[in-house]
């Protein structure tokens, strides 16, 4: 590298700042990253009861005339999309983005076909850019969303299936995996598959005032419950993707300053070598 | 007194959960009391204060929307948006959203939302009721 001992001194220094914010960043993900865990672990308890008592309704015969459990032509179909608010987490975005367009290129020809509703100003941007049919957006979410922050987005979504404006919902969303492997999903949300029940022993309930408005109750909850917890393992999964990421961030710029040390030192070394041998030519001259 | 285990769930957490003797909510079609060994029951609640009672007097009060009670055995289960117990409610703002979503309904005026601020009005005087 035929580079000046200043110019290499300067660049050592900023690698040295960048892996310190990328380092710092790492860490701050991975404590994220934990919250976010716990919290979709606190939110399972409620998604399990209500699928529990919907499958033990819909397995009695009643239940399946639901609309919202029944496959209709499809004219329109609406997606909602998870991405995240802000950028350096690797491929997070790009992957999920990719998979998205890829689907709907697959199986739309024209854009009154499908709709968007998105999740994240990364995607957001990506897709207003793009003019692709936004429906409805969100961003700015917490690093740890609330149920409140996503009811309105995915009742408004839910809304449209029910009022037909909408025959299919699917949820596009980085399933996590482990803390370095997040895959983009694109799942069927609505019409909804109705719950297996794991357990062999359904109860007979009374319902109150009947199992068709209990079930009415309670479909459009249960699908927007999907949406918050598949929205806190996207958030979970970003987390990964970032410490990820910021991971290999930090040993890049580790071995960029070990690079640069070797050459600095070399370059030092080789103009200590000049000097002196300016010096031993100059007394030789002068003896 | 005998007892059953009664446990309060939102989406974000579990908020309550413990042994009681009585639970008194408000059911779509009416107040629910529920007693321990009711028929296993399933109903949607309205925006209202729910009451468990531990133990003789003492009872839980909590402010609770968008919710459905399950029962079943021994376990009263209630699946609620939110479910507030009177230590996280800030009155204040109760009274605020209370006054705004009256001064809303009073007003009438055409794109208005009356069920949206119904919600609100329902919200907000459940939660001070429960903080009273």
């Amino acid at each position: 590298m035929a580079k000046g001992i200043r110019e290499i001194r300067r660049s050592i220094k900023s690698t040295k700042n960048t892996r310190q914010i990328t380092k710092a960043m790492k860490m701050v993900a991975a404590a994220k990253l934990r919250r976010n865990q716990e919290k979709a672990e606190a939110a399972r308890p409620y998604a399990d009861k209500i699928q529990e008592v919907i499958a033990s309704i819909a397995s009695g015969t009643s239940g399946s005339k639901h609309p919202m459990l029944q496959k209709r032509p499809v004219k329109k179909t609406g997606y909602i999309v998870i991405t995240s608010d802000r950028g350096l987490a690797g491929g997070y975005n790009a992957n999920m983005l990719r998979k998205v367009v890829t689907t709907i290129n697959e199986k739309h020809k024209s854009k009154d076909e499908y709709g968007i509703f998105v999740i994240g100003r990364k995607g957001r941007d990506f897709f207003r850019k793009r003019n692709y049919p936004v429906l409805e957006e969100v961003t700015g979410l917490p690093a740890s969303p609330t149920f409140a922050d996503i009811k309105k987005i995915a009742s408004a979504a839910v809304q449209m299936f029910a009022n037909e404006q909408i025959d299919e919902l699917y949820l596009c969303y980085n399933k996590f995996q482990s803390a370095i492997s997040q895959i983009p999903t694109v799942k069927q949300l609505l019409p909804l598959e109705a719950p297996e029940s794991s357990e062999v022993r359904t109860i007979n309930y009374e319902y109150e005032p009947s199992s068709e408005e209990v079930l009415a109750d309670l479909l459009p909850k249960y699908a927007e419950t999907l949406v918050y917890s598949a929205l806190l393992e996207a958030k979970a999964s970003e987390e990964g993707s970032r410490m990820t990421a910021m991971g290999n961030a930090t040993d890049n710029a580790t071995d960029m300053i070990n690079r640069y040390t070797l050459s600095y030192n070399r370059a030092r070394q080789a103009a200590i070598t000049q000097e002196i041998s300016e010096i031993v030519a100059g007394a030789n001259a002068q003896a | 007194m005998s007892k059953m285990t009664v446990e309060v769930v939102t989406p974000e957490r579990v908020v309550y959960s413990g042994q009681a003797e009585m639970v008194i909510a408000r059911g779509v079609q009416g107040d629910l009391g529920i007693l321990p060994n009711h028929m296993p029951l399933v109903s949607p609640l309205k925006i209202a204060p729910v009451r468990i009672k531990t133990e003789g007097d003492k009872e839980v009060k909590m402010a609770v929307s968008g919710g459905f009670l399950e029962v079943r055995g021994d376990k009263v289960t209630i699946l609620a948006e939110t479910a507030e117990l009177p230590g996280d409610i800030d009155v204040e703002r109760a009274k605020a959203a209370k006054a705004r979503a009256e001064k809303r309904l009073a007003e009438k005026y055409a794109e208005l939302d009356v069920q949206r601020a119904e919600r609100a009005l329902q919200r907000a005087m459940a939660r001070l009721d429960v903080t009273k």
